[in-house]
């Protein structure tokens, strides 16, 4: 065995493998794919090879399958076999396949996407982490950033949200890869031998044939320019809240109190006022989003006197009194629970299809305290105070419900509750919300003559506010014990900041630990 | 049954000579196996040989055709003493298992086996888990080699070389009366690539002749004096059978390249990323002709000294490319030379790094090293990459946004819910030490449920817990899987605990396969295996040691009796270890079975009810308790839908199988009421559609009057 060719001379044209890695995460068929590129170069005159490390990365973890293809064309008769790695080398890589545009990154991160070299072909859409899952606000990646890496980094970029068009196609991703990859022209290989392979294949043709079809569109001229969403801000114009508020009577008086603010405010906050308006409306009738536009003629006044120009505070507040004045009760969420829009918007998330019968159980869990509050004040009263009432209901709600929505009985039930809505001002929560909302606001105002960026992030920090039950609670805790700082802060440097730092930490984990660490470093007492 | 069927792949287990096999590398060793003429096979499963039992399972009828036995170990103890059959036998038989963990467990065992040697020849296959995807402790096989002897093949990783080391490997053990070990790694072991067949062997001395004529030869026992015998045997006989079988034959190779005053030794397995690196460095072709003389070694242990002599003779410095720690054949080559009297340099750990895999960069860098120190003329000038400064400002754009992606629970995971009410337990009671196991239960240790202190191997969930047994106000708690709990678990966690009075609380999660290993049958399998006995009652099997607190949860999904049933176990004043048997059929193998039976009654025109969840992003408020008490894979987040939110809602995916536990988390958790869950009839009755059109009929009318209450409020 010691006879071996010697390496051909320099210059001559050297036969190499063509190298791609595919970066995929369990279950999203990468190994189908990696199956179909090598098929498709079998029948097109290459030799082959592949491999994985599955094992537990099966599992829902991020995976690499790696192929190789050598021309059969450069092998000299009766010369020895091409040796193939079995990894992907940093800055060896020619084609780079990614499901997703983290597993993307992470390729751009491990070095296997280079300018000199590589083509990568992947999709754009988010497949979020645990990491940006489990956050208690927004732990999302920035997107934009990935992205940009991706086309700074390759030396054809060739990019789309293929599970879209996955979706669209009834298909799966792995076809619309294989989709991309041909239209990409980065293999040596004409669009009907890609399409054999996915017929020889024999499962699901059909679908994977369409899934390739849409893979090759979304990635072909301008499609693959397409900017992505931004992970944070959105256009807040956009205003589905409209779309599940009533019909003509509310809303040409609606337009009304949307005209007076046309006058009434700066262009930076008339988009999340306009959307304020029309929540509160709907949430509980016209007077109410009167009462929002006067609760905010102090901000308004507070802005124009004390703005940096941005329109950060009255835009902020507008926002976070919106929310706090449509706070959850029973009554919100049993409303928005029987609505026809709601029945309707439940069968396109399941994907119904004609003719199938769609069954909706809701799962609930009132407790005593949130039942109290709903019903008029007085009713709420007695109910809190101990006695048979009160175990009564505790019995009752000992455990939690799971109410059909779409059965006579369950709609009933929650038609009932939705209308106390009528009652909703003489009930305990709404006075609680409005002493604790006017304390607040007074608070924003105040200190906007003071400290304009202060006040800002005093606005921010209602969102803490938030949710039901024991997040709720937790909520409350956090954002009193936030404001009672705030005084100790302003005489601090840089009040803002250290703000923010609160108001972040609470939100950094569900045991306060962050926060009262965070309370700790500020060295009070 | 496994979780992936290789009904299809077994078929070219029939090929004949001359015939082209095209598969993955387990395959061929399979085939390698039949063409061998082996009597029996056995081993446990664990990747990355998984692969190699679910193929022989799916190819029993081959098997038995040709007369091979082929047994499901209860572990790799069980597989390795399963070799016995060859010591006083002219049977050949193989193993297998992952390794090193596997050869952990069987040390014992083939420890026994190579004392006396064996007649017939044995083999070990160890799947090799090291490096980017392994799922265990990074150490190596070798040591277990070198203690008691067992011959360690390492074949280049292309298929003909290993289906060679298989056939020559058990010619090897027969000539040396020693086992042997054939080596893969990972990737070698998933390589998909060709071979040229040859017909199957069957066995001509077989297991019922053995059965029928028994032999025995005292002097193969080990049991002293002879334990002295075979000490010295190993070193004066098999030792030097099996070095002279390895040169004549060939075993390790040879390729020439110009610069003769260096060279390369390496491993076989790590011969094609050598080889890349070489090419990368434009000191090969792609063909495997390299300007380096290069030295591979199929056989790693025993080295062959004469090899090294001839290697080495004449040349300035070598490099071993050696994978793993600590350097072994670098420690073997100096002592070879050393006695020789040969003044070649030797490198290797010192070039290339000390830990951790050689992955393709790595091997590079060090090869460019040694090159360097030596024959610096024979590498081509470096040049700048072209747009290098932009690959690197993105990769350290990408650095903070790229996150990990631990593996975790599948999409309905019945192991799930029993985290989610170790945490709502934790709220009440505080938390608790937990011992962990191997298996799937091990996710646990990742977000979102962060429980779990240690894992000390297979089945000693509970015996990782046993100091822990003194008068406490708390108890400590061990998971186990059902796959631990019959491979060691029942002994060495629950009868130890009984034995030794414990307190403490075993939750063994029996979801009916071995399912991080591939979804294997074990004893306690819920589903008939008509090559197997399943069936057996894991909580008779522990009442049966002794312990006396035994509950079976027969549906993990069932939140509130699994917290309730876990707080009892902890704070239940009876004595004795506690043990809580979580029962749910492992997802991944449920839907594969159920999903196909569903489309097909769906076709047939019959009702099907199909349950799945979905989150209302308008009650939703961004908070993801929900997530954190779950961390499902179809449970995700999306930009909030309402323009006045920040935070991303939750969202349920389509993948959402309904096994109900968001239903449950909310209620147990007293979570939002944004979750609902749709059940979806297809093909309804008549009855079903009546029923609808009622309800649409009166439900309608309410909608309807509501929306004109909106409208005039």
């Amino acid at each position: 065995m010691l006879d071996r060719a010697q390496p051909q001379a320099k210059g001559a044209q050297q036969a190499r493998a063509i190298r791609i890695a595919i970066l995929a995460m369990g279950g999203e068929g990468g190994g189908v794919l990696a199956e179909w590129i090598v098929d498709l170069a079998e029948h097109g005159g290459f030799l082959a090879q592949l491999t994985s490390v599955p094992g537990v990365a099966q599992r829902t973890g991020a995976t690499i399958y790696y192929v190789e293809l050598f021309p059969k064309a450069a092998l000299a008769e009766g010369a020895p076999q091409p040796v193939m790695a079995l990894m992907p080398m940093p800055g060896d890589v020619d084609i780079v396949i990614a499901s997703e545009l983290m597993e993307a990154g992470r390729a751009v991160q491990r070095g296997l996407v280079t300018p000199d070299r590589t083509a990568l072909i992947a999709s754009t859409h988010r497949v979020f982490s645990m990491t940006e899952k489990i956050a208690m606000a927004d732990g999302r990646a920035d997107a934009p950033v990935l992205l940009e890496a991706c086309r700074n980094s390759a030396k054809a970029f060739f990019g789309a949200d293929l599970a879209a068009a996955a979706e669209r196609t009834g298909s799966v991703i792995s076809a619309v890869l294989f989709g991309a990859l041909a239209q990409s022209r980065t293999l040596p290989f004409e669009r009907q031998a890609f399409e054999s392979t996915i017929e020889r294949a024999g499962v699901g043709v059909a679908a994977s044939k369409r899934g390739f079809a849409a893979g090759m569109t979304a990635v072909s001229g301008e499609a693959s320019a397409v900017p992505i969403e931004g992970s944070v801000s959105r256009d807040t114009t956009s205003g589905e809240a409209a779309a599940t508020s009533a019909d003509d009577g509310t809303q040409a008086s609606l337009a009304a109190l949307i005209a007076q603010t046309e006058s009434a405010f700066p262009a930076t906050a008339r988009a999340v006022v306009r959307v304020g308006l029309e929540r509160l409306a709907d949430y509980q009738d016209l007077d109410y989003a009167q009462d929002y536009l006067l609760r905010l003629k102090p901000v308004v006044d507070a802005e124009r006197r004390h703005g940096d120009g941005s329109g950060r505070l009255l835009a902020e507040t507008a926002r976070e009194l919106a929310l706090g004045m449509a706070y959850e009760d029973t009554i919100r969420v049993a409303e928005l629970k029987i609505r026809g829009s709601r029945f309707v918007r439940v069968r396109e998330e399941v994907q119904a299809r004609e003719g199938q019968i769609i069954e909706i159980a809701e799962f609930m869990h009132p407790r005593l305290k949130e039942i109290a509050e709903s019903v008029p004040a007085w009713l709420g009263r007695l109910m809190l105070r101990p006695g048979l009432l009160r175990s009564a209901i505790e019995n009752a709600t000992r455990k939690g419900r799971i109410v059909k929505t779409t059965s006579i009985r369950g709609f009933l039930q929650l038609y009932l509750v939705a209308s106390l809505k009528t009652r909703r001002r003489s009930s305990l929560r709404f006075a609680e919300e409005e002493v604790r909302l006017t304390a607040w606001l007074d608070r924003v105002v105040a200190t906007a003559a003071k400290d304009y960026a202060l006040a800002v992030e005093l606005a921010e920090c209602r969102g803490l506010v938030k949710g039901y039950g024991d997040t709720h609670e937790r909520g409350v805790a956090n954002y009193e014990s936030i404001i009672g700082l705030v005084d100790h802060i302003a005489e601090r440097p840089e009040p803002a900041k250290r703000l923010q730092d609160l108001r972040k930490a609470a939100v950094a984990d569900d045991s306060g630990s962050a926060l009262k660490a965070a309370i700790a470093q500020l060295g009070l007492n | 049954m496994a979780e992936r069927s290789f009904a299809e792949e077994v078929k070219k287990l029939r090929l004949g000579a001359g015939d082209e096999f095209r598969g993955e590398g387990i395959l061929a060793i399979t085939k390698a196996l039949l063409e061998s003429g082996v009597s029996y096979v056995a081993g446990y499963q664990g990747a990355p040989i998984s692969h190699l039992m679910d193929v022989l399972a799916d190819a029993n009828e081959i098997l038995e055709d040709l007369g091979v036995h082929f047994e499901n170990s209860a572990s790799e103890a069980t597989a390795a003493a399963t070799l016995a059959a060859s010591v006083n036998y002219p049977l050949r038989g193989a193993v297998t298992f992952k390794a090193p963990v596997g050869t952990n467990v069987a040390s014992d065992a083939l420890a026994n086996l190579t004392s006396g040697g064996v007649k017939g020849g044995a083999m070990i296959i160890i799947g090799e888990d090291y490096g980017e995807g392994s799922s265990i402790m990074q150490e190596r096989s070798h040591p277990f080699a070198m203690k008691s002897q067992i011959w360690l093949l390492d074949p280049r990783p292309n298929l003909p070389t290993i289906v060679r080391m298989v056939e020559k490997g058990f010619e090897l053990s027969e000539a040396s009366n020693t086992p042997v070990m054939l080596e893969v790694r990972i990737r070698a072991c998933h390589v998909y690539g060709r071979f040229t067949t040859k017909d199957n062997v069957r066995p001509s001395f077989t297991l019922k002749d053995a059965i029928e004529s028994p032999a025995r030869d005292v002097t193969r026992i080990a049991m002293p004096p002879g334990t002295y015998v075979h000490e010295k045997e190993k070193v004066e006989k098999r030792w030097p059978a099996a070095v002279k079988y390895i040169a004549e034959n060939e075993l390790n190779e040879f390729f020439d390249g110009e610069a003769a005053d260096i060279g390369i030794v390496m491993q076989g397995g790590m011969y094609n990323t050598a080889l890349r690196g070489l090419e990368v460095l434009g000191l090969a072709d792609a063909f495997g002709a390299a300007k380096v003389p290069i030295y591979v070694l199929n056989v790693t242990y025993p080295l062959v000294d004469a090899e090294f002599v001839k290697f080495c003779t004449g040349k300035k410095a070598i490099l071993i490319v050696e994978e793993g720690q600590p350097d072994f054949i670098e420690q073997a080559v100096n002592t070879i030379l050393r006695r020789a009297d040969i003044q070649t340099k030797v490198h290797g750990k010192d070039m290339l790094s000390m830990a951790g895999e050689y992955t393709g960069a790595v091997v590079r860098d060090g090869l460019k090293r040694f090159v360097a120190q030596y024959r610096r003329d024979m590498l081509p000038e470096e040049r700048p990459v072209e747009g290098d400064n932009s690959r690197k400002s993105a990769m350290a754009a990408v650095n903070g946004q790229v996150q990990p992606r631990p593996p975790s629970f599948c999409t309905g995971c019945p192991e799930r819910p029993i985290f989610t009410a170790m945490k709502l337990v934790e709220r009440e009671l505080g938390p608790h030490h937990v011992s962990c196991d191997i298996g799937c239960h091990l996710f646990s240790i990742f977000p979102p449920f962060n429980i779990g202190a240690t894992t000390m191997g297979y089945g000693l969930g509970g015996a990782g817990a046993s100091a822990f047994n003194v008068k406490a106000d708390k108890r400590v708690v061990s998971i186990m899987g059902d796959g631990g709990f019959w491979h060691n678990g029942l002994a060495s966690s629950v009868g130890n605990a009984v034995f030794n009075k414990s307190d403490n609380v075993i939750i063994v999660v029996d979801n009916g396969y071995t399912s991080a290993t591939g979804g294997q049958d074990i004893p306690s399998s819920f589903w008939n295996n008509p090559i197997r006995a399943t069936q057996n009652s894991i909580e008779k099997a522990v009442r049966g040691v002794g312990v006396e607190w035994a509950r079976t949860i027969t549906r993990t999904y069932d939140l509130t009796k699994m917290r309730d049933t876990l707080k009892e176990a902890l704070t239940t004043p009876e004595k004795g270890p506690k043990v809580i048997v979580a029962q749910s059929e492992c997802m991944l193998n449920k839907q594969r079975r159920v999903r196909p039976q569903m489309r097909a009654a769906v076709e047939r025109g019959e009702r099907v009810v199909r349950e799945r969840f979905g989150v209302d992003a308008d009650t939703c408020t961004g908070d993801h308790s929900c997530i954190r008490l779950s961390g499902c894979p179809s449970l995700t987040i999306a930009p909030h839908p309402d323009p006045l939110r920040k935070e991303p809602v939750t969202k349920v995916l389509d993948s959402c199988v309904g096994c109900g536990l968001c239903g449950e988390v909310a209620h147990a958790a007293k979570l939002c009421p944004s979750f609902y869950r749709a059940s979806i009839i297809e093909n309804p009755t008549q009855w079903d559609q009546m029923k609808a059109r009622l309800r649409d009929a009166i439900i309608g009318f309410f909608q309807r009057r509501l929306a004109r209450k909106a409208a005039f409020a």
